[in-house]
């Protein structure tokens, strides 16, 4: 985690040749191998099958249909819009049909659960952008942010490179499903502590990845009580709320918060998504819901650095607004995702390989540990490295995710067709064979 | 302890200038030739409205290119998935080509040295942010876009040291300039890591000299520093002399491959020249490799999105449609150019002689009541609340004199520029008649304005930062 501070060559910042951008990392070979060689099921079977990209393929055809039957959609919305005017709409405040369509949308998501004021929503291109403009806003140079471990790999750069921050992680264990405890979070603090690091907050993505599984509420809670005890922040990155399989095992911060009648909610700021449940991470559509003014205000400020597009908050606008559209949309994608999880954990299964219980995402949490060598990093590597190269499937190693434990793989599903997952599953039949 | 950061609470987004006080006043009540006839006319915001129908008629000829269609056939997914910070290839082919062609296609760019980023607000953000931290600083002319204090120091703790310049000469860059702001970081403990010039400048509207730029290109080589040249109004040049890129006078002089060849860098957007700001489209364009690769990850957090990235690259790529749009687009901010510099004429007044941009430079010093901030404030102020025309003063761009004042034309129709050109000299014969008394004083603070204006310069510089 450290960085290295040399003289800069040419004049260039410490931030320019640091590389807290991450990406100099072992697992880069993973992609690395796929770029060279992916698997087509026509005009290249035996290449390398890309199981380490969380994306949403599963429900496009539901959009391109909605695209189809409301063709002005694209073009420019209903008739009162026109080209010229939302052109030059680049207002940091968003463009109002959109914010009100993404707020009743996040609504939707959480069942009516919990409500969301359009005016509150901050837009920013993509969950990317929405959580190092919060690091920025909540966090100064050498301060750390507490991240319950595993987590997603992009963290490391999105909230640390440019910000100066540091992260200090929460460790999580398969004892208890690698749940956060309240030991956790105060060795994690009292950690930071001895190192002479200020905590600002706590960020936490709830559904995990890369577990694919929901927090619990009574978890939430404990988190929510940890946070104001110690009169500090914390985010939630809900990116993955509209993929958990079924609608009432997701329980949002925001929930708990409308339990408590909003009482120490300045202190709590969501950050949402349509990459994940929408499937369209090209259009760089991310949010900051906070619930804290001054946040707010500034996020809107800073977010000059990153809007959307207007062309895309139309067309969104408009889709989105279409709340049958939405209902189906929201409904249909869950059951896919959730047979896509079924047959990956059957096929898994029949191999002999356990996963963690999961109940959303784009991925599943696979256990290995049994087919280490010996229970250690490396170990873990070398396996990974032979599921790459020979096995020829791209999946994400738990080290690159900062897990504790050695031996647990993230692997994504819902990228390819479902063809493709049985290849995938046979391959790793057959690998699993050979090793017993 | 403090709930957030200190770029959190202090002031550098810079919100609380008159720039954005102006912006909130129109807000208020704007002008609408129908609803709202004595509504203030916005005259402050640099936006090309001249030539949307070329782009309209372009988007009903090519309807595929909005509707995620390629040959018909749909691209939708592989848009929609589309988030490689590469950016896509189409895309970025075209874009540098069509900034070759705004140069007249005397240099050409190489789409692999491109980086998009979202917008040039993100751009310049991004090259700071490479290119400089805490402790040190860029050196900007002034005037400058009022914007920079924000985009370039907020949250990469860089310093701005001006290079103050003067209407003397024009407002341009000189060797005297360089040195005093060079000398004035160094005062301030701040390390010099590069120059950022707006060429085409905003607010000036005036295009740098071979000169200029050659004065530039031999500083920047002796301190070692890099040079930022931001031409996002490099379209927008209408009238003789022609636009000169800093690529091409690198070229002339034959330094490919030598070190300030890899210090210099240019930022592009399509916000200006082709009036979409709203589509977020900026561009970092570098012969560094290093700088390359490092605003290319950074770019992550501000992409361009593919759908936008798509639609611009079928319009692009239509090279009827670019050289039509280029011309034509010239012509039109001409036309804006000679209604306004005629219309202030009209009333007494005289802008910087400019050859391009969507705003004049405007000279009101002769309508102060004192040669100061002060006097400028009053007159911005009347100009807003009484006369209703939402102008930027000169102070908040930065200038080291006050009495001068942007003003747009290329976001507002004919008959609005008339009516604010009408509203001007009504204000203009209020001030005459009642400050007849004040003429000969008038007289006298002319003459002394030399030393007035050196006097000015050190008690400015007196002033805490957030004053100016």
């Amino acid at each position: 985690m450290a960085v290295g501070i040399e003289k800069p060559p040419v004049g260039l910042s410490r931030v320019a040749i640091s590389q807290t951008h991450g990406e100099n990392s072992p697992y880069f070979a993973g992609w690395k191998a796929y770029d060279e060689n992916p698997y087509d099921e026509i005009k290249n079977p035996s290449g390398v099958i890309q199981m380490g990209l969380a994306e949403n393929q599963v429900s496009f055809d539901l959009i391109e249909e909605y695209l189809k039957q409301h063709p002005e959609t694209s073009t420019g919305g209903d008739h009162n819009s026109n080209f010229r005017e939302n052109a030059l709409f680049q207002d940091y405040h968003g463009l109002p049909s959109f914010r009100k369509a993404l707020a009743s949308f996040m609504g939707q998501i959480r069942v009516g659960r919990a409500k969301f004021d359009p005016d509150r929503v901050v837009l920013t291109a993509g969950a990317t952008a929405a959580n190092e403009l919060l690091t920025f806003i909540l966090a100064d140079p050498g301060d750390a942010l507490l991240i319950p471990t595993p987590y997603y790999p992009g963290f490391d750069r999105d909230l640390r490179w440019r910000t100066g921050v540091k992260i200090v992680p929460i460790h999580c264990n398969s004892s208890n499903n690698f749940q956060v405890t309240r030991q956790a979070l105060e060795e994690a603090y009292n950690s930071a502590k001895a190192m002479n690091v200020r905590v600002r907050g706590v960020l936490i993505t709830n559904p995990s990845n890369p577990l694919g599984a929901t927090v619990q509420r009574q978890v939430l809670e404990d988190i929510l009580d940890f946070v104001t005890k110690k009169n500090i922040h914390l985010v939630s990155d809900e990116i993955y709320s509209g993929s958990t399989f079924s609608s009432s095992e997701f329980v949002s911060v925001a929930e708990i918060l409308e339990a408590r009648n909003y009482r120490e909610a300045e202190r709590v700021h969501i950050v949402y998504s349509l990459s994940k449940d929408l499937g369209l991470p090209g259009f760089r559509v991310g949010t900051i819901y906070s619930y804290n003014d001054k946040v707010m205000t500034t996020a809107r400020r800073m977010s000059s650095f990153s809007l959307v597009s207007s062309q895309t908050q139309q067309l969104l606008a408009t889709m989105l607004s279409d709340k049958k559209f939405t209902e189906n949309y929201i409904r249909t994608n869950r059951e896919r995702l959730r047979k896509r999880y079924d047959m990956i954990i059957e096929g898994l299964k029949k191999a002999g390989i356990e996963c963690l219980k999961g109940n959303a995402g784009l991925f599943c949490w696979m256990n290995l540990g049994p087919f280490l060598d010996k229970p250690t990093r490396e170990s873990e590597l070398v396996l990974w490295s032979s599921i790459v190269h020979e096995v020829k499937l791209n999946i994400s190693p738990g080290c690159s995710c900062h897990c504790s434990e050695p031996g647990w793989f993230r692997v994504c599903f819902a990228n390819m067709s479902e063809q493709t997952l049985e290849v995938a599953l046979k391959r790793i039949h057959d690998f699993i064979k050979k090793q017993r | 302890m403090r709930l957030l950061s200190r770029k959190a609470t202090c002031n550098s987004h810079g919100q609380d200038s008159s720039y954005f006080l102006g912006w909130q006043e129109y807000e208020k009540r704007p002008y609408d030739a129908v609803r709202n006839p004595t509504g203030i006319i916005q005259m402050g915001l640099a936006e090309n409205q001249l030539s949307f129908d070329l782009l309209e008629s372009w988007l009903a000829a090519n309807p595929d290119a909005a509707s995620f269609r390629r040959d018909g056939e749909s691209i939708f997914r592989e848009l929609a998935l589309f988030q490689d910070y590469h950016g896509l290839p189409a895309f970025k082919k075209t874009l540098a080509e069509f900034m070759s062609e705004i140069r007249g296609n005397k240099v050409s760019f190489d789409p692999t040295n491109l980086v998009l980023t979202a917008g040039a607000t993100s751009a310049n953000e991004t090259l700071i942010f490479c290119l400089a931290e805490a402790g040190e600083a860029f050196l900007l002319p002034t005037p400058y876009y009022p914007g920079f204090d924000r985009d370039l120091k907020w949250r990469t703790g860089a310093e701005i040291v001006p290079i103050e310049c003067h209407s003397s000469n024009g407002f341009k860059i000189t060797q005297a300039a360089l040195d005093d702001a060079y000398e004035s970081a160094r005062k301030r403990n701040l390390r010099v890591k590069g120059v950022l010039i707006t060429n085409p400048s905003n607010p000036l509207g005036t295009t740098m000299t071979k000169e200029e730029l050659n004065l530039l290109l031999n500083f920047v080589n002796a301190k070692d520093i890099h040079l930022i040249s931001d031409e996002i109004y490099s379209g927008t040049v209408f009238k003789a002399p022609g636009f000169i890129s800093v690529m091409e006078v690198l070229h002339d002089k034959k330094l490919e491959n030598t070190d300030v060849w890899n210090r210099v860098h240019i930022v592009y957007s399509l916000s200006k020249d082709l009036g979409l700001p709203g589509f977020r489209v900026g561009a970092i364009y570098s012969n560094n490799d290093t700088v390359v690769a490092a605003a290319t990850k950074m770019s992550s957090f501000g992409l361009v999105s593919s759908q936008t990235q798509y639609l611009l690259s079928a319009l692009l790529s239509d090279k009827n449609f670019t050289k039509n749009y280029i011309k034509e687009n010239q012509k039109r901010l001409r036309r804006g150019h000679e209604m306004l510099v005629n219309g202030l004429r009209n009333v007494g007044i005289e802008c910087l002689q400019s050859n391009a941009g969507l705003f004049c430079w405007v000279d009101m010093r002769h309508l102060m009541r004192s040669n100061t901030f002060e006097g400028e404030m009053e007159i911005w102020k009347k100009i807003l609340y009484d006369v209703g025309l939402n102008i930027s003063a000169g102070g908040s761009c930065h200038c080291s004199e006050p009495g001068w004042f942007r003003v747009c034309f290329a976001n507002i129709t004919e008959d609005t520029l008339n009516l604010s050109m009408q509203r001007l000299k009504n204000f203009v014969i209020s001030l005459n008649s009642s400050s007849s008394q004040s003429h000969h004083q008038r007289m006298n603070n002319s003459r002394r304005r030399s030393l007035t204006k050196w006097v000015l310069r050190l008690s400015f510089n007196d002033r805490a930062p957030e004053e100016r």
